[in-house]
C-alpha cells in the first residue's frame, strides 16, 4: 500500500474518487513492461518504496502512455527527429552528422546529470555543448521547444532502462547540495519539496494527486499545457506555486536538485517522454 | 456599516493592507499556540470566512482540508484533517492561533502560517513582506470555523 495520512482511509470512504491508489497497475509501453515501483535506495531515510509519477495519474492519463500512437508527446519526438537532422551553425553540421545512429544514445539518460571536468551537466548542457562547440550554432533555450523535443528523442532511446546516477566521488558535493535544497522551505507558503513529495505523496492536494515528484518520465507531456516540459521547468512551477522565487533553469541549484531527485528514483524505468496532468 | 467599508478597502489594496488598529503580523501574542485577543476590532464574518476558506487565491484551506460544509466545491484536499466538527476539538483562541501561525501549535507542520509577513525565504517579489491573509480575513475564517460543530 502507498503511504497516506492516517485520516485519509477514513475520509476516502465518504468521498468517492478522492484517494485513487494506483497500487497494482503495471505500465506496459508498446508491449514492454516498465518498472514503476522499486525498493527505495538506501540513502533515502524516510521512504521505503519509490513510485513513478505514472502510478498517481488517472486511468485515462495512464492509458495515453501505453501506446506510442496515443502518446501526445510523440508529435514532439517527431519534431526532435527533424531538429536532429537539421544543419545549423557555421560548421555546416547537424546533430546527425556526428551521431549517425540515434540508438547509440541508449544508456545515456539513466546516468544524467553527471559530473564532467568538475562540473555537473544535464542533458541540455550536452546538447548545447555540441551546438556551440561542434556546430558553431546558437545554444537552445533550456526549456524551449527545440531542446525539449531533442531531449525527449534522446531520452526515448533509453526507455525502460533503470535510472542509475552516480552520487559518490566528485558527484557527492553536488548531491549534498541538491539534498539540502530538497529539504529547505521556501516561499511565502514556506514549504520544501519534501513537505509535498515525501511527507504527503498519495494524498490529494485540492484537485491534484500528489506523487513522489520523480523525474524518470521527463521531459513530460502535460495535458495542462499541451507541450513537453523540462525537469527544471517543473521545479520552477512547483516553486512558484508555493510563492517562491524559482532558481534559474540550467543553474547550479536546479542541476543539483535534478541529480538529487534522479538519485531518489534509482531503479525506476526511464519513461521519457511520459504523459502527466 | 464599518465592516462593509473595511472589506471594500481590503479588496482595493490587497492583502498587504493592514489597518492601524489591527494587531501587526509579528506582534501577535501566542500562549501555547493559542491567540486569545482578536486581531481586529471588527467581529469576524463567518459568511466571508467560508469564502476565504475555499478561495484559491486567499486561504485555499480546501487544498488540504476536506469540509462537508462546502459540498458545492468539487475538490477537497486530504493533506490535513477534515474540518468537520473542528469547533468541537478546538477553542476559538486555539483556532485563531492555528490560522495565524500553525507552527506555534504544530511543530514542523506543512500548513502555512497565514498571518506572518517575514521569516520565510525567497518569496516571489509580489508576496515579499506580506502575509497570506489580512487580519480581518483571519478573524472571518475563525468566525467560520467556530460554526463547524458536529455535536
Ligand atoms: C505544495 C505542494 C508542492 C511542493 C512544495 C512541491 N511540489 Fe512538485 N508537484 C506538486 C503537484 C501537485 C504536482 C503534480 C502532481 C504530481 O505529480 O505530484 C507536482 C509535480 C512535480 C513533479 C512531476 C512529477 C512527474 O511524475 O511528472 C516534479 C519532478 C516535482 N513536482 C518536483 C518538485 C520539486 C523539486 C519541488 C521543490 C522545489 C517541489 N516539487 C515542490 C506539488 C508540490
Ligand atoms: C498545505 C496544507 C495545509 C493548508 C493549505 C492548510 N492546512 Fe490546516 N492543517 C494542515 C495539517 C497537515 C494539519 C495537521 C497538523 C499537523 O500535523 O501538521 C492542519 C491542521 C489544521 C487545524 C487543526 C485541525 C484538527 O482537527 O486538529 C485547523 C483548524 C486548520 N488546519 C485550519 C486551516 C485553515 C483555516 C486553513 C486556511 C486558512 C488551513 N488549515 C490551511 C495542513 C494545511
Amino acid at each position: 500500500m502507498m503511504k497516506s495520512a492516517p485520516w485519509v482511509a477514513l475520509v476516502a470512504m465518504g468521498f468517492g474518487g478522492a484517494a485513487v491508489a494506483q497500487d497494482s497497475k503495471a505500465l506496459n509501453v508498446e508491449g514492454t513492461a516498465l518498472v514503476t515501483e522499486a525498493a527505495a535506495p538506501s540513502h533515502m531515510e524516510n521512504v521505503d518504496t519509490i513510485y513513478s509519477g505514472w502510478r498517481f495519474r488517472s486511468g485515462e492519463t495512464q492509458a495515453l502512455q501505453t501506446d506510442d500512437f496515443d502518446n501526445p508527446a510523440m508529435v514532439f519526438v517527431d519534431q526532435g527527429i527533424d531538429q536532429f537532422g537539421k544543419i545549423d551553425g557555421t560548421e555546416g553540421k547537424a546533430c546527425s552528422s556526428c551521431h549517425e545512429n540515434i540508438e547509440d544514445f541508449a544508456g545515456l539518460r539513466p546516468q544524467l546529470p553527471r559530473v564532467q571536468d568538475g562540473k555537473l551537466v544535464s542533458m541540455e548542457n550536452l546538447v548545447n555543448t555540441c551546438r556551440t562547440e561542434r556546430m558553431g550554432a546558437e545554444p537552445w533555450k533550456w526549456s524551449g521547444g527545440q531542446m525539449t523535443a531533442v531531449t525527449a528523442l534522446i531520452g526515448l532511446q533509453s526507455r525502460g532502462m533503470p535510472i542509475d546516477v552516480a552520487i559518490d566521488g566528485d558527484a557527492a558535493p553536488f548531491w549534498e547540495k541538491g539534498k539540502e535544497l530538497y529539504y529547505t522551505r521556501v516561499g511565502q507558503l514556506d514549504m520544501s519539496c519534501s513537505n509535498c513529495h515525501e511527507d504527503n505523496y498519495g494524498t490529494m492536494i485540492r484537485a491534484d494527486h500528489l506523487s513522489q515528484g520523480q523525474i524518470n518520465g521527463f521531459p513530460t507531456y502535460r495535458l495542462k499545457n499541451a507541450k513537453l516540459n523540462s525537469t527544471h521547468g517543473r521545479f520552477k512551477g512547483c516553486m512558484k506555486n508555493i510563492r517562491a522565487t524559482p532558481f534559474a533553469e540550467g543553474g547550479d541549484e536546479f542541476k543539483a536538485l535534478e541529480l538529487y531527485l534522479a538519485s531518489r528514483g534509482q531503479g525506476l524505468a526511464v519513461e521519457s517522454p511520459s504523459v502527466r496532468n | 456599516m464599518k465592516h462593509a467599508m473595511g472589506f471594500a478597502a481590503i479588496a482595493v489594496f490587497g492583502a498587504s493592507m493592514a489597518f492601524a488598529e489591527d494587531v501587526k503580523p509579528m506582534a501577535v501574542s501566542f500562549a501555547d499556540g493559542s491567540v486569545e485577543a482578536a486581531l481586529t476590532s471588527t467581529a469576524g464574518d463567518p459568511a466571508n470566512g467560508r469564502k476565504v476558506f475555499a478561495n484559491r487565491k486567499q486561504g485555499n484551506c480546501l487544498a488540504c482540508h476536506m469540509n462537508a460544509d462546502l459540498p458545492e466545491e468539487s475538490f477537497h484536499g486530504e493533506v490535513g484533517p477534515p474540518m468537520d466538527g473542528v469547533a468541537d476539538r478546538w477553542t476559538k483562541a486555539e483556532l485563531r492561533g492555528i490560522v495565524t501561525n500553525s507552527k506555534m501549535m504544530f511543530e514542523g507542520t506543512i500548513m502555512p502560517a497565514f498571518y506572518v509577513d517575514s521569516g520565510y525565504e525567497r518569496p516571489l517579489d509580489e508576496f515579499a513582506g506580506k502575509s497570506i491573509l489580512t487580519a480581518q480575513q483571519v478573524e472571518d475564517i475563525v468566525a467560520y470555523l467556530i460554526t463547524l460543530k458536529e455535536d
